[in-house]
């Protein structure tokens, strides 16, 4: 198993060298700098633009500038935001926790509802039910995040008035943040409502972002149990007498599970690009919505943090799926 | 409006408002649905008016001031000022009695002083102020505003008069520091910071003598204030305001329709017939600060040549652009700068939409199978709801009259620098929102000789116009500088640097029981004098 491990995290280091470069050179390459955005209409001296561009480092050569961002990165410095003059790693993690529990309820209501979902759909395939699911799960897969977002706010949040209609928690509820999961200090407040002001919230996102993940699971899942159901053990299974629970629960579900938690692992990636829209309209203070804004405004220092972070969190998701495929099926961390 | 009641009441139980509230009343709070997050709270550092209404149109005062929705000069932390008959001498008697924000981590020990005003000036002008490099400042507006080149020194007189000395007459500088820029600063705290090992914090963590103190900034979520108990003009009507960042145009209208907030910026204009028939909502419009226009390149032929320009002026149809683009929310624009501003030339004609004159013009004027680019802006702007439609229209207006036109655009950083060389090639669209009211905002810093290579993207350099606007800008007498201004606006229109295009309407939804809010003319959301039914 530590070999399995140890093979695993020699490919996240050279992946992780390769991520500060693109990151580093994504930024520089969209047109446009900060400065020039810093001035907007009214524009700016070609001189002045010099003395600025060189008071940020942008006027060093490009490998020189890379070099002392490695420099700083080694010393744990993610630098500093070109625009808030706030430290990187301060504002990605002000704001991190937001995309996390919003992304974990997605993921939650993804597995919760698609699982069984796919699963039901395969052990009555050709059915009404299997056709509805397969359906509502191409409908939600196509469906474009911002238009399903504000869809369901003006059904939900205007007309029937079940929901809040975008932020955290109601305006109503003051107090400071202690973990930045807003379920978890709305209870730790001890102010009353402020739980269930903060659940209300979170509902409509999470269903938005959850979307696109849930129909790819239901999907998967039906797949991989169709595919796992027409194996010769289930069939095994069945002449043996073994109760359809039993046999769908235990021999084909574990089975089937493997591409699913593939499935989910990569989606993890899907639900950070996800966040960026879904953040937008539902005013959730998250790092997709950051990394747009800073995207916009060329603050090369939060873009290339950014990514950084995101993208190590990304592959440290990954490697957790893989590891855990080996404690699900010996048989992989054998062989691999 | 049972939401709105319940956020209201409810609010107060935060502790930290709770010292706002008088015994007895229900605290009044006001919920402004923003459209982003400010970049920061010093607005020395920073152009954007998402910034300057979370910071100095609430949390500090300038020596002069905007009377609220209009343009017009007032007295502000300064009671009066002097002016030397040279105009190089501006003496300010600043106001007594007037209170600093007390913080968390400052409570003030004296009231504001001159010494306050040398800080924030000084920390601006003076590179070697131990200040000046504190959050690694760079003070934009102010050199954009050319204050470093203008300014000789700044003199505490005494304790309550300071001197600005010039260092060439500018008659516009008392409307200059009513700028955002000009927000000033407590030296007592920026002291105290510094002792402290953490003077940053004097950015982050702002104290000013505004009509409101800031209780707590979350990123991209919210930002909360309370009115200041001793504000100098007396305490605001509501006593708090929390601004709900909202970045989508269609939820900001929701949330106002679902009572999560009583005002919004920046509505769709998709939503202003539905915003208009709301039961619940006021909607609020004025015209705006603002000018949108198609500036040739007066460096390249065949556009060095005014005949060609004013040809293409007469071939636009700029009725059906106001209607298409602008939906009915603008006005004509004959001048650079729009009427509400003062020496607005009335008497000024403007080019009469005439294609068959117009073709005749540019067959006179030599010009046969003219081929040129107009560049549309990727964003949309308060000056401009959609330049690429706009460009399109031309396009057809232009083609009317036998010119072929290729539309280009780039990406909006990459459009503002390359629209401003000098060789560029084709028409450019792009506008302007004033800052201070003066028509010098617009005419030197869109028009002026100074400006070729830079804001003045017509490169046009017209001496009879470059003087006029020069002289008015050092003549003290107003009525002196109106007529200086009308004589440019009708050289303006004579050699037709720009097509002028439209003055958009400002449109403000408000919910009913907002009482007084008011536009500003600038763009900028005030919420003192704003109270709640």
């Amino acid at each position: 198993m530590f070999g399995y491990f140890f093979k695993k995290l020699l490919v996240v280091v050279p992946t992780f060298f390769g991520v500060t470069l693109v990151a580093f050179v994504f930024i520089r390459t969209l047109p446009g700098d900060p400065v020039m955005l810093l001035a907007g209409e009214r524009g700016m001296s070609d001189e002045r633009h010099a003395q600025l561009m060189a008071e940020y480092g942008f006027d060093k050569p490009i490998l020189v500038q890379y070099g002392i961002y490695l420099k700083q990165l080694a010393g744990g410095d993610f630098g500093t935001s070109i625009i808030t003059r706030q430290p990187i790693l301060q504002e990605f993690a002000t704001l991190f926790p937001a995309t996390v529990e919003l992304s974990l309820c997605a993921m939650f209501i993804a597995v919760f509802f698609g699982l069984p979902a796919g699963m039901i759909a395969a052990t009555k395939r050709g059915s009404i039910f299997d056709h509805s699911v397969m359906t509502g799960a191409l409908t939600g897969y196509s469906m474009p995040i911002f238009w399903w977002g504000l869809l369901l706010i003006i059904m939900f949040s205007g007309i029937l008035g079940w929901t809040p209609v975008s932020g955290r928690i109601s305006m109503l509820y003051y107090f400071e943040p202690v973990t930045g999961f807003m379920l978890i200090d709305s209870l730790l407040s001890g102010q009353e409502g402020a739980f269930v002001s903060a659940m209300s919230h979170l509902v409509l996102p999470a269903i938005v972002l959850g979307t696109i993940p849930l129909a790819v699971i239901a999907r998967q899942t039906r797949s991989a149990m169709l595919e796992v159901l027409s194996e010769d053990y289930v069939r095994t299974a069945r002449a043996k007498g073994l109760g359809p629970q039993r046999v769908i629960g235990l021999h084909a579900l574990r089975n089937a599970l493997i591409p699913v938690i593939t499935v989910i692992g990569l989606q993890v990636g899907v639900l950070f690009a996800g966040a960026i829209l879904t953040e937008t309209i539902f005013s959730w203070p998250g790092i997709g919505k950051w990394m747009v804004d800073s995207i916009f405004r060329r603050d090369y220092s939060a873009v290339q943090g950014g990514l950084l972070l995101i993208a190590a969190i990304v592959m440290f998701v990954n490697l957790a799926v893989d590891l855990l495929y080996g404690l699900i099926n010996p048989q992989i961390r054998h062989t691999d | 409006m049972r939401k709105t009641k319940n956020l209201i009441a409810a609010f107060c139980g935060a502790s930290l408002l709770l010292a706002s509230m008088s015994a007895g009343a229900a605290p009044k709070t006001l919920v402004f649905c923003s459209e982003g997050s400010p970049e920061g709270f010093n607005p020395a550092f920073y152009t954007a008016g998402t910034t300057f209404d979370a910071s100095s149109r609430q949390l500090f005062d300038k020596l002069s001031s905007f009377k609220r929705g209009t343009t017009e000069i007032q007295p502000g932390l300064a009671e009066k000022w002097v002016v030397s008959p040279d105009g190089l001498e501006y003496t300010f008697h600043l106001r007594k009695g007037v209170k600093f924000h007390t913080t968390k981590t400052f409570t003030p020990t004296r009231d504001f002083n001159a010494d306050d005003i040398i800080f924030t000036f000084m920390r601006q002008f003076d590179v070697n102020h131990p200040f000046h490099k504190v959050s690694s400042g760079k003070y934009e507006y102010f050199n954009s505003m050319s204050m470093p080149d203008l300014l000789k020194e700044i003199v505490k007189v005494d304790d309550y008069t300071v001197k600005f000395v010039l260092k060439r007459p500018e008659a516009p500088f008392i409307a200059n520091l009513a700028m955002d820029f000009a927000s000033v600063h407590s030296a007592e705290y920026a002291d105290k910071m510094m002792k402290a090992g953490t003077p940053d914090k004097v950015d982050f963590e702002p104290v000013g003598t505004g009509p409101f103190q800031l209780v707590s900034y979350q990123k991209d979520s919210n930002i909360r204030y309370q009115a200041h108990p001793n504000y100098w003009a007396g305490k605001a009507a509501i006593d708090n305001l929390v601004f709900a960042i909202t970045p989508d145009a269609s939820v900001r209208y929701q949330k106002l329709k679902a009572g999560e907030c009583h005002v919004m910026p920046y509505p769709n204009p998709a939503d202003l017939e539905a915003m208009g028939k709301d039961p619940l909502v006021t909607l609020l419009k004025k015209e705006g600060l603002n000018v949108g226009y198609l500036a040739y390149n007066a460096l390249v032929p065949p556009f060095d040549n005014v005949k060609v320009r004013k040809a293409l002026n007469m071939s636009i149809n700029k009725q059906a652009i106001l209607d298409a683009v602008y939906q009915g929310a603008g006005k004509l624009a004959k001048n650079p700068i729009p009427p509400t501003i003062w020496s607005y030339n009335d008497a000024v004609v403007d080019d009469k939409y005439d294609p068959a004159a117009a073709k005749q013009a540019l067959a006179d004027a030599g010009v046969k199978d003219l081929k040129m680019k107009i560049w549309a802006m990727p964003v949309q702007r308060p000056y401009n709801p959609n330049a690429k439609r706009m460009a399109e229209m031309l396009q057809a207006d232009f083609a009317a009259v036998g010119v072929t036109v290729e539309i280009v655009s780039y990406e909006w950083a990459e459009y503002l620098k390359r629209s401003k060389e000098k060789d560029r090639d084709g028409a450019v669209l792009l506008g302007w929102t004033g800052d201070n009211g003066d028509p010098d905002n617009f005419l030197a810093v869109l028009l002026g000789c100074d400006a070729v290579g830079n804001a003045n993207r017509a490169q046009w350099c017209n001496q009879p116009f470059d003087d006029l606007i020069k002289k008015a800008k050092v003549v003290a007498d107003p009525a002196e500088r109106t007529k200086l201004y009308g004589q440019a606006q009708v050289v303006f229109k004579e050699q037709a640097p720009w097509a002028t295009i439209a003055h958009s309407v400002v449109f403000q939804p408000v919910r009913k029981e907002v009482v007084d809010f008011r536009i500003d003319p600038f763009g900028g959301n005030v919420f003192y004098g704003v109270d709640l039914k």
